[in-house]
């Protein structure tokens, strides 16, 4: 699997076959029991720990589905977080970076209110203004989609696009709304259970001659994916009760 | 199930104990390891502070009256049949400065702040805080539980001694005001028999080995407990068990260590 610098590629599948844990190999924080992850040419599990730090602080910016905000911080002091620990600038340039990443969001007006006060779509904001508060090369969005309503929705997957574009970012979105993400991906990579079913731009997806992804991207209930979990035919348990 | 198949499980469970008490000690050396980083933040220490020591104090403070004044009583009542009653500022202080003092603050603090340990960072972790602060490239044992784990090993001997203060104030309000012992042989009694070294310092010794392990023993579940409501009620309740106990173990093992029995 190979990520272009500068371009959207996202990571699809249904749920529990493994993309934010290959999120969580990418950015070091989990062990592959085979196989290598390589960022910026480093490969990233061969790394020491301080080797490994300076690595995700120069290269990697992550959005969690929750947001991740340090709950006892406001806004503002969550988007200046990483900045005070890793800058030593003066609190005046760290005062006019952050106002410039929250108005990049739209949440400048937001800055006083804790996490707490905020709505899942606008904490996600938040979390993306804190990610690129660095300027990282890539970012990795852990289902952004997910649990959104249709504005906060729009919001963000212009946010992504926008931002992609005007700081010539990586990023990886990790997903499973097919409309949204194959609208703004260059690149898709479609997994189950672990593999790389298939792979393409969003046309060539839609395009795809196997029923799998098709029922993925159509969402269809019964298919190559079955409706039914593995069980015994119904008759046999009925009569098994009646038994 | 057959004997190999019990066997088995019981060889698992403890492979699994094992396991999890290597965990920790590593744990704990990463902690250890993670400690000059509170030099460059002590902010984080001061305000760690506040919430493990100074939140604490209210429970300290009335519990160590209490305990004084319950005391001062029952010596009172052994030691009238035997004419001692003079001695009732012996009694009350050496057994809040050699056991009740480290074991009653020790024992108050696993409840109110290691429990609180627990479930802050576990609800953090949970949240997906720590994850967060890992991919920002800030080490969570550094930022997070470095300060509180110093904190905590700080606040007990703190409280501790405060604890001992209050209660033998109580020991001495209910032994002049309500059994009419005079203050003067109250006082003096316990400064020719009280020694500072044998007593004081040892009871400082013990209450600085409960404060390391329990803050270890509630940072450690905290940072290591399964992130659903499930896992961080258990975490937190094993905090409050298994700080007690080992509190009370620990007791025991130190003051067989100290006072040569």
């Amino acid at each position: 699997m190979d990520i272009e610098r500068g371009k959207i590629t996202a990571i699809m599948g249904p749920s529990g076959t493994g993309k934010t844990t290959l999120l969580k190999l990418i950015g070091g924080q989990l062990k592959p029991d085979t196989g290598t992850v390589h960022v910026d040419g480093e490969n990233v599990h061969k790394l020491s720990q301080p080797a490994l730090y300076d690595l995700r602080r120069r290269t990697m910016g992550m959005l969690f589905q929750s947001g991740a905000l340090l709950t006892d911080l406001s806004v503002y002091d969550n988007v200046a977080f990483p900045l005070r620990e890793h800058t030593k600038l003066p609190e005046v340039a760290i005062h006019h970076l952050v106002l410039l990443k929250l108005e990049a969001v739209g949440l400048r007006g937001a800055r006083d209110l804790m996490p707490g006060e905020l709505s899942g779509g606008m904490a996600r904001r938040v979390a993306l203004a804190r990610a690129i508060a660095l300027d990282p090369q890539m970012i990795m969005f852990d289902e952004p989609f997910t649990g959104q309503d249709p504005i906060s929705m729009g919001v963000l997957v212009k946010l992504i696009h926008d931002m992609n574009h005007a700081l010539s970012m990586t990023s990886v979105v990790v997903s499973h709304d097919v409309g949204e993400t194959s609208s703004i991906a260059d690149f898709i990579y479609v997994i189950s259970d672990g593999k790389v079913i298939q792979s393409g731009t969003p046309m060539e997806l839609k395009h795809s001659n196997s029923a799998w992804v098709q029922q993925f991207l159509g969402g269809v209930a019964d298919g190559p994916v079955p409706f039914h979990y593995t069980a015994d035919p119904l008759m046999e348990d009925l009569m098994q009760d009646a038994k | 199930m057959n004997i190999a198949d019990k066997l088995q499980s019981i060889g698992c469970k403890a492979l699994k104990r094992f396991e999890r008490v290597g965990r920790g000690s590593l744990f704990l050396w990463q902690i250890l390891l993670s400690l000059p980083y509170i030099m460059r933040r002590p902010v984080l220490l001061v305000r760690q502070l506040y919430y493990v020591g100074v939140q604490t104090l209210l429970i300290i403070l009335v519990a160590g009256l209490f305990v004084g004044m319950v005391l001062a009583l029952q010596a009172y009542i052994v030691l009238v049949d035997f004419g001692a009653e003079d001695s009732i500022s012996l009694m009350v202080s050496l057994s809040i400065l050699r056991e009740l003092g480290p074991v009653f603050t020790g024992l108050l603090f696993a409840g109110r702040a290691g429990s609180a340990l627990t479930a802050e960072i576990g609800l953090m972790k949970s949240t997906e805080q720590l994850s967060g602060m890992e991919m920002m490239a800030v080490n969570p044992l550094q930022y997070i539980i470095a300060p509180r784990f110093l904190a905590g090993v700080i606040a007990v001997p703190l409280l501790t001694s405060i604890f001992m203060a209050i209660a033998i104030l109580g020991g001495f309000f209910v032994a002049t005001e309500m059994l009419g012992i005079y203050e003067g042989v109250f006082w003096s009694q316990m400064q020719v028999n009280v020694d500072f070294y044998s007593d004081l310092m040892n009871g400082m010794i013990k209450s600085l080995v409960f404060g390391f392990v329990i803050v270890w023993i509630a940072v450690f579940e905290g940072y290591d407990c399964i992130p659903t409501s499930e896992g961080l009620g258990q975490a937190t309740t094993r905090t409050v068990v298994h700080g007690s106990l080992a509190v009370l173990g620990l007791d025991f093992i130190l003051t067989a260590l100290m006072f040569n029995v």
